[in-house]
């Protein structure tokens, strides 16, 4: 049984007991501990079920390589699945759940599936669900989904009660991992006079070394960890950053930190999570090594767990997972752990050394203290079960037949040490397998590159491959110098002097024993999380999955939240002999960050709630908030929809408002309208290259309605110009096109014709636009001058139709256009910014006496579909062209070039097929559904009726009684009074009548006055 | 006219630093050859600063010009003043191509100031805030989250934000969050 033992325990404060709950079950651990170091102290071994196989697991590791405890982490709207025990430190009132297990952990209905094992090799997926068809979406996904997969997503309902944040962050080398190794580079990169950034994914600084011991500089390493800690921390160039994980590493120095501020301590207030955005000149992986398990059957029954990690639970917390342990190795590291497990008093019970000759100094140690070592010797099988109770013992070289049984309640093994080389990778540093130690390590020669086309990234210490602890101070102390020469400093490579037992070689195992039978290769795990055993990846490679990617992916080794950190070598080590080949030709799959999962909200930052999304909002927005409106978002901005008033529906406001503006008075706030100031000698020309009609001759004073397209001849945006002096002209575009069309012409201004002399400037911003619009529009602004005692001639005559005039009206300084996008009277008038709503309100004063009403975005589209006016984005949709629109007179002949303009000719675009745009009235007065089809006769190539046309806008009108549309069509000009159908989503087929899409004052006669 | 008002007129709060906004600011766009001697002149007599080198922000009494771009400058003048010094220096540049145009109602400006503000702004701009990279007379044209916005740093450690109007409220919510007490960073001493 696993529990806590009366000694050791460096990490843990046992004056500071700590209540927490496992499955409900109440549980006490101390401060210092993880969840899992908790959990093994309460004798909880069992800590899920396994993926596919539904078996028991338990801890394997200590660290973020663990694959099995992962557990549904808090409640309520701190509830969050997938959380690893071994890095989640444990606090008070912690609650924690198991995941993947029906109806409970200790009864589990799946684990039916680990008999049919043999059923579920490989590809069953794949092979099984295939035929017939309609299977798939209606029986096979259903059962899988339900019987698959890992934690509970949180409720729907729930929102993260959690706040996260970014932090950007500069400096010369950022060190990643605080072991001894990141220390002694950052040490010495600090000494240099760079500016390092230090980042340690655990809580404590020292990784390692203080459980593996050895001395540095003649002291226990725990000593030089604080003395090196404490002289960083006093240097102002260095920042010491713990709880903070290098997430990624990417193009051009930029690195991702995960820092979790709470985890540890709910509650406190302030962020949760971090997420550092760092641009270093260089890098230090200095992220130490994974030990690799070893591959027998039943490796993966509570109880097994690797060597180290074992060493981890009983020198840093105090807890074991049993009393009566078996190691078994292919290295001298192991005999580390049955040094530290016999000095805590637990017996080891044998280890099994697979070298025929067996280790060094250390199995020596060991040996002196009476524990037995055999050499040669592995594990055939361990019993299954939910934990550890017999151990069946091999010939490391035969089949796995069993010559001793002993009994045992925990199993340490240790198959070799893997460098992390996860972030070396990230952005393209490429490995090299090292035989003497079976591992991939970074090749120096091919380092991540950046923008100069040297190496940004330096390994560290084990990470780099050196196990040894002198090795790795040394070839830390190298890294750091490299890496602040490189970033521009002078640095002493100095490494501290440490000095471990010296290691005999270790010896490849990739199968225990080494030719086991099926029985026993079916049961030797390579992946814990995803259930993946040596069996799979041997049939794969049968199947003739020969790359390492393809056998990824057919297998799922390595696809699940571990990402293989413990089982990707084994694994392409196994498809290697069955394919006959060398581990270095079929090489690793692709490191990809983040190097551990990151949470969901640290990647969102701060944009969550009243900050998710910027909104825009206009000088009048509070005014229009307050007088109902019913927000309608137009990009960023929001826009009224309608003012909806008391007892009244939107419709019935759209209505209202349609027809006050028809007969009396409206306004609209119409500031969203992009305002773009082009100056310059060249102006002229480039206008005429940017709008398809002729802006060069456009009379100053006068305004004239432009249509721009892209390259390709798509009608793209389009809007009033008007011409302020010889060398200005003020572009109008849409709402949404402000900034686009703003970035369109600079590209064309800095890419194209660089040597025109023309500034752009967008000044939309700056003004508040509103327009009057109505019959009595003049009155109203006629009366506001009346009473400021003077101000603009508003009549016909002064300011006729499509010209503007700067001027006061009722004091307010202004600019005021007439132009119009309803049929009416209409002035639109821009004030300063900042005398908006002053403005706004001293309209709606002065139009009460005329039934001034505002409205909004729904009026208006009404209104301009009532005079056939087309709108950017319901008439055109990026296929579209001005001539589809029936738009010829604003396409000049007279210009030789304009953007579009050859596109235009191209045959498709002169093609009289071309839908076109026309007035669609059903025969009843309905509404026409928007976005319908109309269809013609016979069918096309796949067997659908043809379409001929269909609609782009379709409202109600008020002001006509009925419904009316406007639709593009085949030939639709030339087929006026035709009626044609358009089959309806809800059954029913609409007949409509092609005319004109003018349907409301078709001599405009009405805005002309 | 009635009185013009600024986009958040009063807004304040106190956190890891003091956000503030800062009422009217006279502001205006030029566009021209920064090395013209008639630009230069110009931009003197509107503010009484000299045109600034890149990044920078060159203050003068009742004035300052700062870097936008190899071509563009934003000018700061008194907000009363603003379009008889926009007219003026049109004139004073109508011989050669440039352009003048007064923004300041395009425009908030917020202060922040305070032991934390470089960690505030850190949280929010991709710009390196550490004192020997940003000191003060620099002028920085950046991103703030998800929308543009300019600050420059006085002598005072007092940063100068300028966002679009339309965005005032998302831009002061955004410094808000970024100054939530409990949210220091700490690395900026």
């Amino acid at each position: 049984m696993s529990t806590r033992l009366a000694t050791q325990g460096r990490l843990i404060d046992r004056s500071k007991p700590i209540e927490f709950t496992f499955n409900g079950t109440r549980m006490t651990g101390y401060a210092g501990d993880t969840l899992a170091s908790a959990l093994l102290a309460n004798d909880q071994l069992l800590v899920g079920r396994s993926f596919k196989y539904h078996r028991p697991r338990g801890l394997v590791a200590s660290g973020a390589e663990e694959p099995n405890a992962l557990v549904g982490l808090g409640t309520g709207d701190r509830f969050e699945p997938n959380q690893r025990a071994t890095t989640t430190e444990l606090f008070s009132g912690l609650s924690a759940q198991s995941q993947n297990h029906w109806p409970s952990l200790e009864f589990d209905v799946g684990v039916v599936n680990n008999k049919l094992a043999r059923f579920l090799p490989a590809g069953f997926y794949y092979k099984m669900f295939i035929h017939p068809k309609p299977f798939w979406k209606h029986v096979y996904e259903p059962i899988i989904r339900k019987s698959a997969g890992l934690g509970q997503a949180p409720d729907r309902e729930l929102k993260d009660a959690d706040t996260y944040e970014h932090f950007y962050y500069f400096c010369d080398v950022l060190v990643i991992g605080g072991g001894v190794a990141g220390l002694q580079a950052a040490l010495v990169a600090a000494k240099s006079g760079a500016k390092v950034l230090v980042l340690e994914q655990n809580a404590h600084w020292g990784g390692r070394a203080p459980v593996d011991g050895g001395t540095i500089d003649g002291d226990y390493p725990e000593a030089w960890v604080e003395q090196t800690l404490a002289e960083l921390s006093a240097m102002e160039n260095v920042t010491l950053r713990n709880r903070c994980m290098g997430a990624g590493v990417y193009d051009h120095g930029y690195a991702l930190g995960y820092e979790r501020l709470t985890d540890h301590a709910p509650g406190q207030g302030g962020p949760r999570h971090r997420m550092w955005r760092i641009r270093a000149k260089q890098i230090v992986t200095a992220t130490g090594a994974i030990e690799r398990p070893l591959s027998f059957a039943g490796n993966d029954v509570p109880g097994v767990m690797l060597a180290a990690a074992m060493r981890d639970y009983v020198v840093n917390w105090g807890a074991t997972p049993g009393k009566r342990v078996l190691v078994a190795t292919n290295n001298d590291d192991a005999y580390r752990t049955a040094l530290t497990l016999h000095a805590a008093g637990i017996e080891v019970v044998r280890v099994l050394d697979t070298r025929e000759t067996g280790g060094g100094a250390l199995m020596e140690e060991v040996r002196a203290l009476g524990i037995r070592v055999e050499c040669g010797r592995g594990i055939a099988k361990v019993k299954d079960g939910k934990c550890v109770t017999r151990v069946a013992i091999c010939a490391q070289n035969g089949q796995g037949g069993a010559q001793e049984e002993v009994e045992a309640d925990a199993v340490a093994m240790s198959g070799g040490w893997s460098p992390v080389v996860h972030l070396w990778s990230h952005c393209g540093g490429k490995l090299t397998w090292d035989d003497a130690q079976a591992h991939f390590r970074p090749d120096p020669a091919r380092p991540p590159l950046g923008a100069d086309g040297a190496g940004f990234v330096v390994a560290a210490g084990s990470a780099n491959g050196p196990l040894g602890l002198g090795a790795v101070l040394s070839d830390a102390a190298e890294a750091g110098a490299k890496a602040a020469a490189a970033a521009g400093f002078k640095a002493e490579a100095k490494p501290a002097a440490g000095v471990a037992q010296d290691e005999a070689p270790m010896q490849p195992v990739w199968l225990m024993p080494a030719r086991a039978e099926i029985d026993l290769r079916m049961k030797a795990w390579l992946d814990f999380q995803n259930d993946v055993k040596v069996s799979d990846v041997q049939l794969a490679a049968r199947e003739g999955f020969e790359s390492v990617e393809h056998t990824k992916r057919y297998t799922t080794l390595g696809m699940a939240t571990d990402q293989g950190k413990l089982s990707n070598i084994n694994g392409l080590a196994v498809l290697a002999d069955s394919l006959g080949s060398e581990i270095p030709q079929v090489g690793t799959t692709t490191f990809r960050p983040p190097y551990h999962p990151i949470s969901m909200g640290a990647i969102g930052g701060e944009a969550r709630g009243e900050i998710f999304q910027p909104l825009r909002k206009t000088p009048m927005h509070d005014w229009h908030d307050a007088n109902g409106a019913d927000w309608e978002p137009v990009g960023h901005w929001r826009r009224p929809y309608a003012f909806v008033r008391a007892g009244e529906s939107v419709k019935e406001a759209v209505s209202r408002e349609i027809l006050n503006t028809r007969q009396n008075v409206g306004l609209l706030d119409a500031s969203t309208l992009g305002k773009l100031i082009v100056k310059g000698p060249d102006a002229g020309r480039f206008l005429d290259m940017m709008y398809t009609n002729m802006m060069s001759t456009l009379k100053v004073g006068k305004c004239r309605y432009g249509l721009m397209c892209s390259e390709n001849g798509f009608l793209s945006d389009d809007g009033v110009v008007a011409r302020i002096d010889e060398e200005t002209w003020l572009c109008h575009t849409t709402t949404g096109g402000a900034d686009r069309i703003h970035a369109h012409m600079e590209e064309w201004l800095q890419t194209e014709w660089w040597d025109w002399k023309v500034y752009v400037a967008n000044v939309t911003e700056q003004l508040a636009q509103v327009a009057v619009v109505g019959p009595k529009a003049r009155m109203l602004l006629e009366k506001l001058n009346a009473e400021a005692g003077g101000g603009m001639d508003v009549s016909k005559e002064a300011l006729p139709f499509m010209e503007w005039k700067d001027g006061e009206i009722g004091g307010f300084k202004c600019r005021a256009y007439r132009i119009s996008f309803s049929g009416e009277l209409s002035y639109e008038i821009a004030v300063p910014a900042s005398q908006g709503q002053a403005f706004w309100d001293a309209l709606m004063a002065a139009g009460a006496e005329f039934g001034v009403m505002p409205y909004g975005t729904e009026c208006l589209h009404v209104m301009r579909a009532e005079k056939g006016f087309i709108m950017i984005g319901d008439e055109t949709d990026g296929t579209v062209i001005p001539q589809d629109l029936g738009l010829n007179w604003a396409i000049s002949k007279k210009k030789e070039d304009f953007i579009g303009k050859r596109a235009q000719q191209r045959s498709h675009m002169v093609d009289p097929d071309r839908w076109q745009l026309v007035g669609l009235e059903t025969l009843d007065g309905a509404v026409l559904p928007d976005g319908a089809y109309a269809v013609g006769s016979g069918v096309n190539a796949n067997g659908q009726k043809n379409t001929i046309g269909r609609v782009t806008s379709t409202y109600h009108s008020p002001t006509l009684g009925k419904g009316i549309a406007m639709g593009l069509v085949k030939h639709g000009p030339k087929r006026m009074g035709e009626v044609i159908e358009f089959p309806g989503t809800d059954g029913t087929v609409y007949k409509a009548k092609i005319v004109d899409p003018v349907f409301y004052d078709k001599e405009g006669e009405k805005q002309n006055v | 006219m009635s009185d013009p008002l600024s986009a958040l007129p009063g807004a304040r709060y106190a956190g890891l630093a003091t956000i503030e906004e800062s009422g009217l600011q006279g502001m205006i766009t030029l566009r021209g050859d920064l090395s013209s001697k008639t630009l230069q002149k110009a931009v003197k007599a509107a503010t009484g600063a000299d045109v600034p080198s890149q990044r920078q922000i060159a203050v003068a009494t009742g004035g300052a010009a700062a870097w936008m771009s190899p071509d563009e400058l934003l000018l700061l003048v008194p907000y009363d003043e603003v379009e008889q010094t926009t007219s003026t220096l049109a004139e004073a540049l109508s011989g050669e191509h440039a352009l003048a145009v007064n923004v300041s109602d395009a425009r908030a400006l917020f202060s922040l100031s305070g032991a934390g503000a470089r960690e505030v702004l850190g949280k929010i701009c991709p710009v390196d805030f550490d004192p020997a990279a940003f000191a003060p007379g620099d002028f920085r044209r950046t991103r703030m989250a998800q929308v543009a916005a300019a600050f420059w740093l006085d002598e005072a450690e007092t940063f100068h934000i300028v966002c679009f109007r339309s965005v005032s409220q998302y831009v002061f919510n955004l410094l808000k969050t970024s100054a939530h007490p409990q949210s220091r960073v700490g690395v900026y001493g």
